[in-house]
């Protein structure tokens, strides 16, 4: 995080820049945000402009650092949880997951059949929500107000209230427990999971024909921040960004982790990478997320939902480090903790897959007009609880 | 692709570098590979380019502190004691000086493999924490190597562009380090917390009133 | 035809519009302080502590172990154990909590405080609306305030206060049957006084941490 600029400053006479009295050809520093409505929280760019066209853009972040990593060496590894769900606000389940998954690798922990399959079922839906919510946010910053975002918000006040009744919570769930999840599903939540995703296939067809074909949409993302297949791989983009370039990798695919070998779903794929297929391949992981769902909410047994073992109290997992990764709707979400031992965490690493995302916004955004950086900036998809932690 | 494995062959092509197989005694069994400073944008580049690894996306890069630790032994030494020479026991105390560690989580989007852990020590927490920047190797080092200059304090020789990223440009300190004193006049706002109110008003008194 | 998609987009929105005449389902949105949701069972909000009987004072079931006090993540529960004892829910003479504070404007109802006591003592409550014109001690509240009775926690969570009735009664039961044993072994010794740090009723599955423990 630099210290503010003034907002636009004209950048002093340069070899490169010497333009002629009228401003014609000088460069321009203007400061987006941080209290811009389009730039999904308190996050800033520094963007040099030459006309319309941005030469160079800085993500400028850390308003929003509360030094979580710290936080969580003073806290015991339950004492964590809770704080987890406030990385990635709109996920906080997946959060709760990937650090439920990391501490399970660190201390050995099994989790029973009944857990893994809710995990499933509550991860599915959340990155449902995150996919309808970002795909409503990314047409609001191309100036569809509202429409698209309020149907998604529809969609997502369902899930929102299924996961109330299940965790207590709407948004802070603090759910996942070390070899389990901390409550049993309440009784007719299955039924009423089901019949929710009964509806979902109309919502989806819906949600396509608002937008899918519109010529305006097409033609503010068609073309519009290409990112490479090689230079997504090298930047560790993650995701469904990295999806849409065409890269075939899928954490949920490739380490198989909970019980996802035995879904069947498709990973979707881009091919030219710009702004329209990271809306598309959106578009296409709530179908198969919705998959999923079916499958999970068919298939799951009866049993005990947390691994007796496991102590609430008292938890000390023995000394060794542990990396473990999910797949969390915005990319790769992974926790790297070390223990020494005792009670807290040594060591407690947040591997943001928004602020590894962020990496290549200036390289999508150089050459295309200052009305482009926001319509990129939300196809990343960022939240800077998790950027910033 | 055991740390054995990769020991050898990197070893192999790469003259005259050091690795250590660093084992990890957890569950995980995610066992980790030290490498040498000096050499390790060669090795990085052999491990990005090498046909059997392909190590072509590097997921997470952290640090880790260590500060010094006292270590008391006991030592038996011989003395003169009223005259008589006798072996008597003393605790001597040494002091190590620590060290900032850099991990990096390797994975392969080719070849679907990993996690291959690397780590990097510097030679102690204060002078000498300059550790060469695999940002050329793997461009997704950037925004992390940043975040560790910022709070940790490692220098990144052959970073393009090291400067802070969490916090601000005027903050001198470095909050992760396990010694970090936090500034006592953080939170102003007196909550119920009795400590912190009174940090707050100790700060008051020295400083004068808001 | 250029035109078309938005055409079609436009369809879709007519369509949810003139639906919303005809089906409920389509009208969302719920105009608040005059109409309310239902109330969803779950539902977590902010801890208070739950009394049996009627008085609050006599009644509270917390014997100020200072666990919650420990494991809550924003460390926001401030206890002062008393120095005399009382009986608790099931029947053992306890310590009590002398002054039991909790900071509302600190807390994240994270629940991890009911997780963690033995007790079942603290519980979280479903009231949300709490405004309060003074910032900080309009929410660091007290005792008094935090004490609602059991009838209020079978109110709020029927199912979740059921369970933990039942396993109260047993508890009791169970320590009832072994006082008449000891008393019948031995009628001169009265039992001995449990201790304050965790003998509780769940001491058995959920061992207490030990003081080495951060
Ligand atoms: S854990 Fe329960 S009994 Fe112990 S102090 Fe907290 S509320 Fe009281
Ligand atoms: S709900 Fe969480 S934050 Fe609030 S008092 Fe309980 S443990 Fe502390």
């Amino acid at each position: 995080m630099s210290t503010a600029t003034e907002p636009v400053r004209i950048l002093p006479q340069s070899p490169a820049n010497s333009g002629s009295d009228s401003g014609e050809g000088q460069l321009l520093e203007v400061s987006m945000g941080p209290q811009h409505p389009s730039t999904h929280g308190v996050f800033r760019m520094d963007v040099v402009l030459d006309g319309e066209r941005v030469v160079r853009l800085k993500p400028v972040f850390g308003y929003l650092h509360r030094n979580h990593e710290k936080i969580a060496e003073h806290e015991t590894y339950l004492g964590s949880m809770p704080y987890t769900d406030r990385l990635d606000y709109i996920c906080s389940l997946t959060n709760n997951w990937a650090y439920a998954l990391a501490v399970e690798k660190l201390a050995g922990i099994q989790v029973p059949e009944r857990a893994e399959y809710i995990r499933i079922i509550t991860a599915e839906m959340t990155r449902f929500l995150n996919h309808a919510a970002l795909i409503g946010f990314l047409t609001q910053d191309m100036g569809a107000s509202g429409t698209p975002l309020m149907y998604a918000f529809r969609e997502r006040e369902t899930i929102l209230d299924l996961f109330e009744s299940l965790t207590g919570a709407r948004m802070m769930c603090n759910y996942m427990r070390f070899g389990g999840c901390r409550v049993d599903l309440p009784a007719g939540w299955l039924d009423q999971a089901k019949k929710f995703a009964a509806t979902l296939p109309r919502f989806l067809e819906e949600f396509e024909r608002l937008l899918a074909t519109n010529e305006i949409l097409m033609a503010r993302t068609q073309g519009v921040g290409v990112l490479s297949k090689e230079f997504a791989v090298n930047a560790g983009v993650t995701g469904p960004v990295l999806r849409a370039s065409g890269v075939n990798y899928d954490v949920r695919k490739v380490d198989k982790y909970g019980i996802y070998d035995r879904f069947a779903f498709k990973v979707p794929l881009g091919e030219h990478g710009d702004t329209y297929d990271r809306y598309m391949i959106r578009l296409l992981e709530m179908r198969e997320s919705l998959k999923i769902l079916n499958q999970a909410l068919r298939d799951i047994p009866e049993g005990p939902i947390v691994d007796p073992k496991t102590k609430i109290r008292g938890f000390k997992p023995k000394p060794g480090e542990a990396y473990g990764r999910i797949e969390a709707p915005k990319g790769e979400l992974g926790f790297y903790l070390i223990s020494d031992g005792t009670a807290n965490p040594y060591r407690y690493r947040v591997r943001s897959s928004c602020m590894m995302n962020l990496t290549v916004l200036e390289d999508l955004c150089i050459g295309h007009n200052v009305a482009d950086v926001v319509v990129i900036l939300g196809s990343i998809d960022i939240v800077m609880g998790e950027v910033d932690r | 692709m055991t740390p054995e494995n990769i020991k050898s062959e990197v070893e192999a092509s790469i003259p005259g570098c050091q690795l250590e197989i660093v084992s990890n005694p957890s569950p995980s069994g995610q066992h980790s590979l030290r490498i040498d400073p000096a050499h390790a944008v060669a090795i990085a580049t052999f491990l990005r380019d090498a046909e059997p690894l392909r190590l072509d996306y590097c997921s997470n890069v952290t640090g880790v502190d260590w500060p010094g630790k006292e270590i008391s032994e006991k030592v038996k030494v011989k003395k003169l004691v009223d005259g008589v020479e006798q072996e008597v026991e003393e605790i001597r105390k040494t002091q190590t000086i620590g060290h900032l560690e850099v991990v990096y989580h390797l994975f392969s989007m080719e070849k679907k493999h990993g996690p291959v852990i690397l780590r990097m020590r510097t030679e102690d927490r204060a002078e000498r924490v300059h550790l060469p920047s695999l940002t050329p190797v793997w461009r997704s080092a950037e925004f992390q190597e940043r975040e560790i200059f910022d709070l940790y304090g490692v220098i990144f020789d052959g970073h393009p562009d090291l400067r802070r990223i969490l916090m601000w440009d005027g903050f001198e300190d470095h909050p992760m380090r396990r010694d970090y004193v936090e500034p006592d006049d953080f939170e102003y706002e007196p909550t119920a917390h009795d400590e912190v109110l009174e940090r707050a008003r100790q700060h008051r008194t020295v400083m004068g009133p808001l | 035809m250029f035109g078309e998609g938005i055409l079609k987009g436009l369809a879709e929105t007519a369509r949810n519009f003139l639906g919303s005449y005809v089906s409920k389902k389509r009208l969302t949105t719920v105009q608040y302080p005059e109409q309310r949701l239902p109330q969803i069972e779950a539902y977590r909000n902010f801890p208070f502590l739950v009394y049996d009987g009627d008085d609050w004072q006599q009644g509270l079931r917390c014997v100020s172990c200072f666990i919650c006090e420990k494991e809550c993540p924003p460390k926001c529960i401030i206890i002062e154990k008393s120095t005399d004892k009382k009986p608790d829910a099931v029947g053992k003479l306890q310590f009590y909590p002398k002054v039991f504070n909790i900071d509302v404007s600190v807390c994240m109802s994270c629940q991890i405080c009911v997780e963690v006591c033995p007790f079942d003592a603290i519980k979280m409550d479903t009231d949300f609306e709490l405004s309060s014109t003074d910032r900080f001690s309009g929410l660091l509240w007290d005792k008094k305030h935090l004490a609602k009775s059991n009838e209020h926690y079978h109110k709020i969570h029927p199912t979740e206060a059921a369970a933990v009735d039942a396993q109260l009664a047993a508890e009791r039961a169970k320590i009832a049957a072994k006082t008449k044993a000891t008393a019948e072994a031995k009628p001169a010794t009265p039992t001995p006084p449990a201790n304050a740090n965790g003998a509780g009723p769940n001491a058995a599955n959920q061992p207490v941490p030990t003081a080495t423990e951060k």
